[in-house]
């Protein structure tokens, strides 16, 4: 029988997850893996973790990697692609870490159009350290740095990375996917896939936002959350296509 | 030996393409704008990176990223901007990053003045950021020792995997004089030193056929963390072989000074005009602040010092503290100081001196 589907060898085999029921990080994980291997550029690609849960993935993958101090992914980054163009480099940020205390370093790679490729799981909440507020904290979410809930008068409102960026001429490639659903897995396989092309090809840099959900921190269960993501998350943060220089 | 004349930044920039370094960031401070300014110029020259952070926290960030791929990589900045450079440094240092940065300091605390002074002592050999890690500190009191201490710089942070710093202050950045600078590395050299450290270097490794590069500035097991800070101590222990100074008429000195940096250079000055008018006086000039050379002090004759007079442009003293360990109580340590930006004078030690001498 023809096999059709098999483990990514960019996933350790021995690891058991610490991951929480519900969190997506794990199918960001595999799904990186996947289009690593499919390119064929495991062997020569950089990972660059950021601080928090994203950064739990260092024990998973089986190719080389970094943690960034908090935020500064996209700085490191930048120093190991421009000492070796030929590593294929990518960062993986969460929201605190890419849009809060990193946004200066996010925005300022962007704006250089860095041959780099940078993966943002936003899910709306601090994780590993329990559920504060975030830069992505919907308007009324609870949080435990908000726990009457995001109120503009006093925090402001949720950024929006890919339309920040979006405000630049220097960035090649701005998608922002979910994972709620099979579809949507593979939609965001196909950003990804389309992320790493673009370094490959030289093209600049290229972002990936990925709204995902945090059952542990939001009080909900996995089902839940999924309801919560489609019908608040998504409305906030659309799905789409925000630039593709590439395409044209 | 061909000598050029050149501003203190500058050379520190031009020592530090010829060890290697193939890739700077960093961001505007005075007074050591010259080096990013140098290094923009010629890095492309030789195949290198420049990059102009946005902000002296990504700038170490950047090097952080650049050193890890094996290539040698520095930033430089002053006093304030290298606090905002402590976490990268202290990352650095935690990962086992080799790279290497100047403090071309100032006034402080705080923005301070953008004068000369000494006030980062501590900062720089005791706490250059979070979790208790040291580095080697060289402190140049002349150009040619800037170029020098830079060149050396590299070759011991390739050797202990650890950042080092090149501790000097507003008047070397900018004073220019003759240096013979050091031999440029041909570019086969430097390709052979980046590819030497392939193994644990962040280039791309196959997972089916090799280890990984983890670079791990932390640990998840605690203990795994403890014997990082075990192994780290045994590195800084092996350091006392690395201790540098210059010890200047000791033999029959009744008063010796402790100065380093530009204050060991004003103070040679002040002991070769007090030593024309019989002053027996001498001079220890700490040139690593970190490892500290204690053992110079052991060999002063005690029966004969009267008194330790530790000059620094920093108030409050800072290295006096390390003086103190040396010394042991043997004799009476005293002080002359200038800060804020004020270079300290001559005249101001030898009268300190002399009032030593005469008590």
């Amino acid at each position: 029988m023809e096999k059709v589907y098999g483990r990514t060898a960019a996933i350790q085999k021995d690891m058991v997850s610490s991951l929480c029921p519900g969190c997506m990080h794990s199918t960001m994980f595999k799904l990186i893996g996947e289009v690593l291997e499919k390119l064929d550029i495991l062997s020569r690609t950089a990972s660059v973790f950021g601080i928090g849960c994203c950064g739990l993935g260092m024990q998973y993958i089986t190719y080389d990697n970094v943690t960034a101090p908090h935020g500064r992914a996209c700085a490191v980054a930048t120093g190991v692609k421009r000492s070796t163009p030929e590593t294929i480099v990518y960062t993986y940020q969460g929201d605190g870490d890419l849009a809060s205390i990193g946004l200066g370093e996010t925005i300022s790679a962007a704006n250089r159009g860095e041959n780099i490729t940078v993966i943002f799981v936003n899910n709306g909440i601090y994780g590993m350290t329990g559920g504060q507020m975030a830069p992505t904290t919907l308007v009324g979410m609870k949080a435990s740095t908000a726990p009457g809930g995001r109120n503009p008068k006093e925090h402001g409102y949720p950024l929006h990375m890919c339309e920040i960026l979006n405000q630049l001429t220097a960035p090649v490639y701005l998608e922002r996917c979910t994972c709620n659903t099979p579809a949507n897995v593979i939609k965001t396989r196909k950003a990804i896939e389309k992320a790493f092309q673009n370094q490959i090809q030289g093209a600049g840099f290229s972002m990936v936002e990925v709204v995902t959900s945090c059952p542990t921190n939001w009080g909900l269960d996995p089902i839940e959350s999924l309801k919560f993501l489609e019908e608040k998350m998504l409305t906030e943060f659309p799905l789409g296509v925000y630039r593709d220089r590439q395409e044209a | 030996m061909k000598r050029t004349f050149m501003k203190g930044c500058e050379a520190i920039a031009e020592a530090a393409v010829r060890s290697g370094c193939r890739f700077f960031a960093g961001y505007p401070i005075t007074p050591q704008n010259e080096i990013p300014e140098y290094f923009a110029r010629r890095l492309p020259e030789v195949g290198g990176q420049f990059v102009q952070g946005e902000s002296e926290v990504a700038s170490i960030s950047m090097v952080y990223g650049a050193a890890q791929t094996g290539t040698r990589a520095m930033t430089s900045s002053s006093s304030c901007g290298i606090s905002l450079k402590s976490e990268g440094i202290s990352y650095c240092a935690s990962a086992h990053v080799p790279i290497v940065y100047a403090n071309i300091s100032r006034g402080g605390p705080g923005v301070g003045t953008i004068q000369p002074a000494q006030q980062d002592y501590f900062q720089a050999t005791k706490a250059s950021g979070n979790g208790g890690f040291r580095m080697m500190v060289f402190a140049p009191s002349t150009v040619q020792e800037a170029a020098d201490m830079t060149y050396a710089a590299f070759d011991y942070a390739q050797r202990d995997r650890n950042p080092v710093l090149i501790l000097a202050d507003g008047v070397l950045g900018a004073i220019i004089e003759p240096v013979v600078l050091p031999p440029m590395r041909p570019d086969e050299e430097v390709s052979a030193m980046k590819k030497a450290q392939r193994s644990w270097a962040l280039v791309g490794h196959d997972p089916a056929k090799e280890p990984r590069s983890f670079i791990e500035p932390g640990h998840w097991s605690i203990q795994e963390q403890e014997q990082s800070c075990k192994d780290n101590a045994a590195l800084y222990d092996s350091w006392e072989k690395d201790a540098q100074e210059e010890s200047l008429m000791i033999d029959d000195a009744e008063i010796v000074i402790a100065a380093y940096g530009i204050s060991g250079r004003i103070a040679r000055s002040a002991v070769s005009l007090l030593r024309k008018d019989g002053v027996k006086v001498g001079m220890i000039r700490p040139k690593t602040v970190s490892p500290f050379p204690e053992k110079a002090f052991d060999k002063l004759n005690y029966k004969r010092v009267k008194a330790i007079l530790d000059v620094e442009m920093s108030i409050p003293a800072q290295m006096v503290y390390d003086v103190r360990l040396a010394v042991k109580d043997r004799c009476p340590i005293e002080t002359c100081l200038r800060s804020g930006g004020e270079v300290i004078r001559r005249e101001e030690i030898i009268a300190s001196v002399r009032a030593l001498s005469k008590a």
